[in-house]
């Protein structure tokens, strides 16, 4: 993979059929706190179908899935496990925040000693998705465009322990 | 973060359950104490789910903390939105037209019924039946579009008001109901074929898990659990609200206490639950839908308390109120907090994979016991 | 039994009852040194029989703590309030867990919520928040500034 300005050379259709393949078998982990939980379900269910997009199983242990889908709010007591959770995942991993509770608190931002007003204070996300719960529709809306995302290819700078910057290419 | 739980012997397993794991119904972290494979000790770490909603209501006026209680046990949102509405109405002394009260009815026993359907398929598919599932979600459709014609929202609505409803049904709402009473008269025989009369479904849960009634009514226990073990505790038989005394419908008692019995207990309520619907859908009364209440609310000074059935137990909503136009001092009696107490009793000496049965057969979520 | 014989009741085993009557239930001002034997009458007393306790909370009044129970009878099917006042500084009142189980959880919480300590409680720990949590957040002076953002 040579890197030159404007993309590599030779490089750029193997990247992009490993893109595509990437993005049509997203598999997500079992990780819902609460009501938004109920609304994934349903996405899953027969109605609201995602597994046509791809997202065919649910992995229980983090090793073994592509995405997190944080469904529900974030709590101090369960950031850590939320974080050791990411940390275990391999890469390349995706994040959904999904709900207004994950993208930032939603309406339990005033006045609650306990609740972490975001899940992107813990760990980075890709894409957000609005409501409370948001539709099933919203939800595979979110689900496509993070596809979109993949197959664009796409780099994500990283500031590691010592501060140094790193450039991954995902 | 595993502190001293009492006594454990040479030779015990201490394992982890949770918070992260598909089986508990939302982020619940057990430690469990194994001897072999036999349980000696559960012991359960709440707080995943804190999210201080009762120091956060002393902030929200009443009109405003209702929609709190919609995302604490989001399966019976509008029974939780009823208890909450009608303390607020028991305060004020405002009386709610007919009209409004069998609306009311009707939205209760239509999420009970929800709920228990999908109780229902996540039950059969924490013992291994991915099948039911979807069948349990295909009728949880059909009656979260009669809720969003009427409501606006599928999960959390914020229908039920101080006063009333919000707004009053949609023209569809009567046909609606009608076919899913049709089409659910037609599919519970189906449930009963795939998983209550199965085989492998009656080994895995007769016998496990017993609760007595004495023991059932020392530890709090409330709802269908506790109609397991013989304890007359319908709230809407015993202290009925809202309408429910004019209703002809059964309290649903079994004496085993085992899980199988408290699976059947909430089929039988499933029966239960259209039968109120049929005696309702035609009889609705004409007239408003919502009380005319003050823009601001404020209650007298003194303290509160209503109840009501939800599909897991009872809710308790206790107000203390010093005459401002925010409360003083909510407290939610969750119906999960008390039945998980029993957990760890009924579990004792149990295998560690009949567990997940009970578990699944107390029906427990979670932000319902960490509020 | 009504309102009235249950306050008659209640104040000849135990005199020195404060009942308030007003609301649905009659409440009962009890002190905190003689709530365990109140405890056990009301418990296992034939024509009382309060055997579930569907309430047990703690109320903030600036200048002390109340503590509030909730008891219902399923037998004869009436319903009491009872309440204890605290002292702010020390507040400590007798653990009632061996009588009705339910009461375990609900006493943590209240311990680590109010900071009410609860003597001959088999577990006192928290239950709710995380375990190096400082500070007892649902009373009224408790200040946060990182985390709560007021309105």
């Amino acid at each position: 993979m040579i890197d030159t300005p404007g993309g590599g050379i030779l490089s750029g259709p193997i990247d992009d059929v490993i893109n595509w393949a990437r993005s049509n078998s997203l598999w997500p982990l079992t990780f819902a706190t609460s009501c938004c939980a109920i609304e994934m379900m349903s996405t899953a269910a027969a109605k609201y179908d995602f597994s046509r997009f791809g997202f065919e199983v649910y992995r229980a242990t983090p090793r073994q899935a592509d995405v997190i889908i944080i469904a529900g709010t974030i709590v101090n007591k369960m950031a850590p496990v939320l974080k050791r959770l990411y940390d275990q995942m391999g890469d390349p991993k995706y994040v959904i925040a999904m709900g207004a509770c994950a993208t930032s608190g939603g309406p339990f931002f005033y006045n609650t000693y306990s609740v972490v007003k975001g899940a992107d204070h813990v760990i980075p996300v890709d894409v957000y998705v609005a409501g409370c719960p948001p539709r099933p529709e919203a939800l595979l809306h979110a689900l496509i465009a993070l596809q979109e995302k993949i197959k664009a290819g796409t780099k994500r700078e990283r500031i590691d322990i010592d501060g140094n910057k790193i450039i991954e290419k995902r | 973060m595993i502190e001293e739980i009492g006594t454990t012997e040479q030779g015990d397993l201490i394992i982890n359950v949770g918070p992260q794991h598909p089986a508990t119904h939302g982020v619940l972290h057990l430690v469990i104490t194994l001897n072999g494979e036999t349980i000696k000790k559960i012991e359960p770490h709440l707080g995943y789910i804190h999210r201080s909603i009762e120091k956060m209501c002393e902030s929200l006026t009443y009109r405003q903390f209702i929609y709190t209680t919609s995302r604490m046990d989001y399966l019976s949102s509008h029974i939780n939105n009823h208890a909450c509405a009608m303390v607020v109405e028991k305060g004020l002394q405002i009386e709610v037209p007919p009209r409004a009260l069998v609306i009311r009815i009707m939205m209760d026993e239509l999420t009970r019924i929800a709920s228990h359907v999908l109780w229902w398929g996540a039950m059969a598919m924490d013992l291994g039946g991915m099948t039911p599932y979807f069948h349990a979600f295909r009728e949880r459709e059909l009656i979260n579009d009669i809720m969003e014609e009427t409501c606006g929202a599928r999960l959390t609505m914020n229908y039920q008001v101080p006063g009333g409803v919000m707004a009053d049904i949609h023209p569809n709402f009567q046909r609606r109901v009608k076919e899913i009473i049709k089409q659910l008269y037609k599919k519970l025989p189906e449930y009963d074929e795939l998983v209550t009369g199965n085989v492998i479904f009656k080994a895995r849960t007769q016998g496990i898990g017993y609760l007595s009634k004495e023991d059932a009514v020392s530890y709090g226990v409330s709802g269908p659990s506790a109609r397991a073990s013989g304890v007359e505790c319908d709230i809407r038989k015993h202290y009925p609200y809202g309408g429910y005394e004019n209703l002809n419908f059964k309290e649903v008692l079994h004496t085993e206490g085992d899980t199988y019995s408290r699976y059947l207990v909430r089929m039988i309520e499933i029966r239960e639950s259209i039968s109120i619907l049929e005696q309702l859908v035609d009889n609705i009364p004409e007239g408003d839908f919502q009380a005319k209440t003050k823009a601001v609310l404020k209650l007298p000074k003194g303290e509160f308390y209503t109840r009501v059935e939800t599909a897991r137990g009872e809710l308790g909503v206790f107000i203390v109120s010093e005459g401002g136009t925010t409360p003083y001092r909510i407290k939610f009696r969750s119906p999960g907090f008390s039945n998980l107490s029993a957990l760890d009793h009924m579990t004792r000496g149990q295998k560690i994979g009949d567990m997940v049965a009970i578990m699944g057969s107390l029906d427990l979520v979670i932000p319902d016991i960490d509020r | 039994m009504n309102n009235e014989e249950l306050i008659t009741q209640l104040t000849t085993i135990q005199p020195n009852l404060l009942p308030e009557t007003g609301g649905e239930w009659p409440n009962f001002f009890v002190e905190a040194a003689d709530w365990p034997k109140l405890a056990q009458a009301l418990r296992f007393k034939d024509d009382l029989f309060f055997d579930y306790l569907f309430c047990l909370t703690c109320i903030d009044w600036k200048t002390h703590l109340t503590m509030v129970y909730h008891l219902s009878s399923t037998r004869h099917r009436h319903n009491i309030v009872i309440k204890s006042k605290l002292n702010r500084e020390t507040p400590e009142i007798e653990a009632v867990s061996d009588i009705w189980r339910t009461a375990e959880f609900h006493e943590r919480e209240v311990y680590e919520l109010f900071g009410v300590n609860f003597l001959n409680h088999p577990d006192l720990r928290k239950l709710i928040l995380p375990d190096d949590w400082v500070g007892y957040p649902l009373r009224k002076d408790y200040e946060d500034p990182i985390n709560m953002i007021k309105l």
